[in-house]
């Protein structure tokens, strides 16, 4: 049989998302922001809302993530995102809004904004990228940053006494009352992958349902920051990262 | 038959804001100009404009709810005073940067630092030469009366629509806590989508099929392109001091002497010229409405003729040095201001005046 026989629409079982765009990612190898970008396009896409759907991108790695989705973005100050989220929800009700943040932006700039927002109770998404690290700026600690992991602002390791514990905001967030689900999700295999799709295709309807708000948190990797090869990064996460923050649903209202 | 009201200049902004068809205000309380939250929460416009009005966590997370709202092409404003505006100022610089609309409304009070709820005019550098990081201009609008408070939010609106830039409502104590009456201006519909979409194809309003997307953003890390940026914005500037400088003269045509004062500080002025004139001073005074665009150019034909100017603020003298580089050394140009939140009587303007430009 020739290629040109097999390569056809009808035998296709998998492809990129419709819109994912062909920009070159600058994501690192094996970093996890790629395969949530991509699992956001497929939940907005599988759900027909592309014309209504705003993102709201961070600062920090995810800073360009308006330039792989091809949605309508706004790029936030650092760790403002839910205060613009906030104002786009609440002044276009009928939109479908969605912050994308990492574990500066959300947990240490923005832990004001994060706390407020999803106390208000805020009908949008909020997607939570957890490396433990500072990927944009070259490996710094993150207020996530395990006690002994070394980054480059804690060469040595987080030593508690001088850089405190790192903080497990989902589990502070899931206490407030504004919040309809809180949930640890990870992209490092297929199972998780699929896992994490339903997960966040919920958390998206949540929002349209005006239920609240949705904090969907990737537990995942920077094989930059970390000085690991993807494969070292994936079974450090599960080793280290998954005891301290445990995979599954902190909150889950029906 | 003309609405008349008898109000606070608080009150006037508020009542303006839902009037001219405000979408969405975003605010934290501080004094003196909480009364602008407290009208807009009892009047309740969301249940008949549709204005939303919300308490923020913060000034910070106030002026990036107003970048996410402006981001979506609705008119979409914030108030504070002196304390709370240092804090915006990060969000008004990513706003000007990403060339969108918008209201912001200083009702300034003394300061450095916590300083004093008493009026001042101390920002009046951090409000027209820049304030927050990077090259930006801010639209300022000096309100000197309740009915300019009004006025003012439709003219900043619209010059920030006009030029997709923000523009501030730069006020005092004084005009904010100060009651007069004044004419409330006319309902006006608020933008449906269609409108946002058709008069502000920029705005973040989904995706639709026939049009690329639309990123809202100061981001550009290609140097050649962010000087482009650049150049567009000062471009723009240029334009906005070219066609939006407004000046207000008081009896300056025969005048020997100007005092040149924006805001508060222009009504007092205004006696003080009343007074000078019976004593046989012949005074006008020159009052910038626009303070950034700045009416370098009436200044500058003033400075030919007149012997002096005296730049009269509440501040340690900040706008006397535009006026000195208008006047760019053809008349002696000197300041007097009170600081902290006193605020001086017309008697020390003209004390002033024979002080530091009559004496031979």
């Amino acid at each position: 049989m020739e290629l040109t026989e097999i390569i056809k629409p009808e035998n296709q079982v998998y492809g990129k998302p419709r819109l994912m765009n062909d920009n070159p990612m600058h994501y690192c190898p094996g970093c996890s922001h790629g395969v949530i970008h991509k699992l956001i396009a497929e939940v907005i896409d599988d759900m027909g809302m592309e014309e209504q759907t705003i993102g709201v991108s961070p600062v920090g790695c995810a800073v360009f993530a308006y330039n792989y989705i091809d949605i309508d973005w706004v790029e936030a100050a650092h760790g403002r995102a839910p205060a613009v989220a906030t104002a786009l929800k609440r002044l276009n009700r009928e939109k479908m809004i969605f912050t994308y943040q990492g574990d500066g932006d959300l947990a240490a700039i923005g832990t004001a904004e994060t706390i407020h927002a999803v106390n208000r109770g805020e009908n949008i998404v909020i997607v939570f990228v957890n490396n433990a690290i500072y990927g944009m700026t070259g490996g710094q600690m993150a207020p996530t940053t395990l006690v002994g992991m070394p980054s480059s602002t804690c060469p040595y390791g987080r030593d508690v006494a001088l850089n405190g514990y790192p903080l497990k905001i989902a589990n502070l967030l899931a206490q407030l009352e504004g919040a309809c689900m809180v949930t640890r999700q990870s992209v490092q295999t297929a199972a998780a992958v699929r896992k994490a799709k339903k997960t966040l295709r919920k958390a998206f309807e949540n929002s349209m349902a005006g239920k609240g708000t949705s904090v969907v948190e990737f537990v995942s990797t920077c094989s930059s920051g970390w000085k690991m090869t993807p494969d070292q990064s994936n079974k450090w996460m599960e080793a280290h990262m998954f005891p301290f923050y445990p995979l599954g649903d902190l909150k889950n209202t029906e | 038959m003309e609405d008349i009201k008898l109000m606070k200049g608080n009150e006037a902004i508020a009542y303006a804001a839902i009037r001219y068809g405000t979408d969405g205000y975003f605010g934290y309380p501080i004094t003196p100009q909480s009364e602008i939250m407290e009208t807009l929460m009892a009047e309740m416009p969301w249940e008949t404009t549709g204005m939303v009005v919300l308490q923020a966590e913060s000034e910070v997370a106030a002026i990036n709810m107003v970048y996410g709202g402006a981001a979506s092409g609705k008119r979409v404003m914030t108030s504070s005073s002196s304390p709370g505006i240092s804090l915006k100022l990060e969000g008004i610089s990513y706003i000007a940067g990403a060339e969108l609309p918008c209201l912001i409304v200083n009702v300034m009070r003394g300061g450095p630092g916590l300083g004093t709820i008493q009026p001042s005019q101390a920002d009046y550098f951090q409000t027209v030469k820049g304030g927050g990081h990077g090259d930006y201009r801010l639209i300022t609008l000096a309100p000197y009366s309740v009915q300019e408070m009004a006025d003012f939010v439709a003219l900043g609106f619209d010059l920030a629509f006009k030029y997709s830039n923000p523009a501030m409502i730069l006020a005092d104590g004084i005009i904010g806590q100060m009651m007069e009456k004044v004419v409330l201006p006319p309902y006006r519909q608020r933008k449906t989508e269609a409108d946002i979409r058709q008069e502000s194809p920029w705005a973040v309003q989904g995706k639709l099929q026939d049009r690329k997307v639309n990123v809202i953003t100061s981001l550009e890390l290609d140097p050649a392109i962010m000087e482009e940026n650049n150049n567009r914005f000062q471009a723009k500037y240029r334009k906005i001091e070219e066609t939006e400088v407004r000046c207000e003269e008081f009896q300056c045509k025969d005048a020997e002497y100007l005092l040149v004062a924006f805001g508060s500080s222009a009504r007092i002025c205004q006696k003080a010229v009343e007074l000078a004139r019976e004593e046989g001073i012949r005074l006008g005074l020159l009052r910038p409405i626009t303070l950034w665009p700045f009416p370098k150019k009436t200044i500058e034909a003033y400075g030919a003729q007149a012997k002096g100017m005296l730049s009269v603020e509440l501040n340690a003298g900040q706008m006397v040095e535009d006026v000195r580089l208008a006047v760019n050394g053809q008349t002696k140009v000197e300041h007097f201001g009170r600081l902290g939140g006193v605020v001086f009587t017309p008697d020390e303007i003209i004390a002033a005046l024979k002080e530091k430009l009559l004496k031979p």
